[in-house]
């Protein structure tokens, strides 16, 4: 008898703390069309997979009318469950329970978690929802993020950390998804921002709206702290679930491999790139062309569109594209695109998840304002992560390879493994045009008419050196193929890839130029 | 970005031009002016505290044109050379954004 009343309290007892801010919180959170902390854990998992821990924490504050204030679970949530059957590590801060404020006790239970993840090696997703620091905890909150920052880092490259932004993430909390792998925003919900319009408008009497500043769409487009970018929290919640099944669970593992598809025939591969390099087309349809069931998950598809990444899967195992995209900035490097397209090379290697580069570039952007923003440093980032990454590197040169582009996209130079090059690629020093007019400057100034001289110029570099087979005949590629080819040879070139076994000299780390 | 329908402007780089899409980053980034020596411009958003010129006076190089307030700090800023002061487009107590042309010089004979 006494241990079914002791069962009914607890009973009791939890579903005090679940309600987390009570009724009228919850419903001014649903007003705010955002859906509860809870609501969002039990969309996400496997169905009754959830299980919570540290329900019964209390925040120990004696300041500030703090002593007689409850606050459920401390306004976090944390536990472990399911996504797809692949075992994860959860937090969600709950914006009911003071506004989500993080206080020391609400950072530890966050702490105690990412802790579970790492020995446990599982994936750890953080939903965050908070107005802040919890200020009446002074040093208390500060100490708390401090804590997870130094978690973050310890967890990166060891497990997944992905981090969901449904509601306020301000000051020094963003720091947090900033370390993490992947960084999910919802239109009109998440705002991330260092110092908020008030200040900034205090400060330096700049106006700007909190959406303008830091929602969902300026760091999809324009800072690329953020990588997916969803319209509801639910479309988050699928995207969320997408990427968990395409990346391993930690870096001492594969992705879970699934029966493999052939890719759907929408295009025929060999009419989707126009001859004429200088016409643009959508490279993403050369990866849904080579990718199982047509499929891509593309990664920070608004920021940088000039080069393309994500993953796909090859045989019914994970792949990770990089591709130049021709229809943004005729696909051109600068510094956004380096920054995007290094790190996300540095998480496929440290996460054993084999690289296929698809080139078509016709150089680095110019312009002072790239030069400036330092387009040297970031350039420099995609060669270091290029060499430096140990998992199979397969390019395939779909049509233009000029100058440093061609060494910076996994060229042979930096480690490539296989290089194919499709029969209409142009691998030179620099476009045609440009090269004739330097190397022929004499002939063309002398000529009677500059400009056939020019094209005539222009005309012989094209055909002796903007072919792929001057490279060819060097070893710098492996094969010249035909476009249909392509599909077969890349996955017998993973398969011989299996046991790739690439070393690095004995360091502590190397000093990329981050 | 799928949705929209493509229509692809000449870009140029190097010695050719292709067809392609600009971004919305591309087009608002900011074109290089070669800064003109004559014109003091503030250098971050914020309050003119004080000016210690007039206008039609001639400068000693280094002598204190205004004090700018931003971020609580009180900026000094000086004569860059000596030379006569044609023009001050800022009063006491105007809050200003970066980049505004505060002071225009005109060289002395």
């Amino acid at each position: 008898m006494t241990l079914k009343k002791n069962i009914l309290a607890l009973r009791q007892k939890k579903a005090i703390v679940e309600k987390g801010g009570g009724d009228k919180a919850i419903e001014k959170q649903v007003a705010m069309g955002k859906m509860t902390a809870r609501e969002r854990i039990l969309a996400l998992l496997d169905a009754g997979s959830f299980h919570e821990y540290d329900l019964f924490v209390e925040h120990e504050e004696q300041n500030f009318g703090m002593a007689s204030k409850e606050l459920p679970g401390d306004g976090v949530i944390t536990g472990t469950g399911t996504i797809n059957g692949a075992p994860i590590c959860i937090y969600a801060q709950d914006f009911t329970v003071m506004g989500g404020s993080l206080g020391l006790k609400h950072a530890r239970k966050i702490t105690k978690i990412m802790d579970h993840a790492l020995k446990m090696k599982v994936p750890c997703i953080g939903i965050n929802d908070s107005g802040g620091a919890r200020i009446q905890e002074g040093i208390g909150a500060l100490a708390g993020y401090g804590e997870i920052f130094y978690r973050n880092t310890m967890a990166s490259g060891v497990i997944p950390q992905i981090s969901v932004i449904l509601g306020p993430c301000a000051g020094g909390a963003v720091y947090s998804p900033a370390l993490t792998d992947f960084v999910f925003v919802v239109e009109n919900i998440s705002k991330m921002f260092i110092t908020g319009p008030n200040v900034i408008e205090t400060v330096l009497g700049e106006k700007i709206s909190q959406e303008d500043l830091g929602g969902a769409r300026v760091h999809a487009e324009i800072t690329g702290n953020a990588h997916f970018y969803a319209l509801s929290e639910m479309e988050c919640l699928d995207q969320i679930k997408d990427l968990v099944s395409l990346i391993p669970h930690s870096n001492q593992q594969k992705a879970a491999r699934i029966e493999p598809k052939k890719p759907k025939n929408k295009k025929n591969i060999e009419n989707i790139i126009p001859s004429d390099p200088k016409q643009p087309y959508d490279v993403r349809e050369v990866i849904f062309a080579l990718s199982d069931d047509s499929k891509f998950l593309e990664v920070q598809e608004l920021w940088a569109p000039n080069i393309v990444i994500g993953f796909g899967r090859l045989d019914g195992e994970t792949v990770a594209f990089v591709a130049n995209q021709p229809m943004y900035l005729a696909g051109v490097l600068d510094c956004d695109a380096s920054d995007k397209a290094a790190r996300f090379i540095r998480f496929c290697d440290a996460f054993n998840i084999p690289i296929i580069t698809l080139e078509d570039m016709p150089g680095y952007l110019p312009g002072v304002d790239q030069e400036h923003a330092g387009v040297i440093r970031h350039g420099a980032k995609m060669l270091y992560a290029y060499s430096e990454a140990t998992v199979p590197k397969i390019t395939v040169i779909l049509r233009k390879a000029y100058g440093g582009g061609y060494i910076a996209m996994n060229s042979r130079h930096l480690g490539a493994d296989f290089m194919f090059a499709w029969p209409g690629a142009e691998i030179a020093v620099m476009g045609p045009e440009g090269a004739a007019n330097i190397i022929f400057r004499k002939e063309i100034m002398e000529a009677e008419d500059e400009d056939a001289m020019r094209q005539q110029k222009v005309q012989e570099y094209i055909e002796k050196f903007a072919n792929p087979y001057v490279a060819a005949s060097k070893g710098y590629i492996d094969a010249v193929i035909e476009p249909l080819e392509t599909r077969e040879l890349l996955l017998h070139a993973l398969d011989v890839s299996k046991n790739k076994d690439d070393h690095r000299p004995a360091k502590k780390h190397g000093v990329p130029p981050f | 970005m799928k949705k929209e329908a493509p229509e692809y402007v000449d870009f140029a780089v190097t010695a050719r031009k292709y067809k392609t899409l600009l971004t919305k980053k591309y087009l608002n980034r900011k074109v290089w002016v070669d800064p003109n020596p004559f014109e003091i411009q503030s250098f971050i958003p914020g309050t003119i505290l004080q000016i210690s010129v007039k206008e039609g006076e001639v400068v000693e190089e280094g002598a204190p044109l205004l004090i700018l307030e931003a971020m609580k700090m009180q900026n000094r800023i000086e004569m860059p050379f000596t030379a006569k002061i044609k023009k001050i487009n800022v009063a006491i107590g105007e809050r200003i954004p970066k980049d505004t042309l505060m002071i225009e010089l005109e060289a002395v004979e």
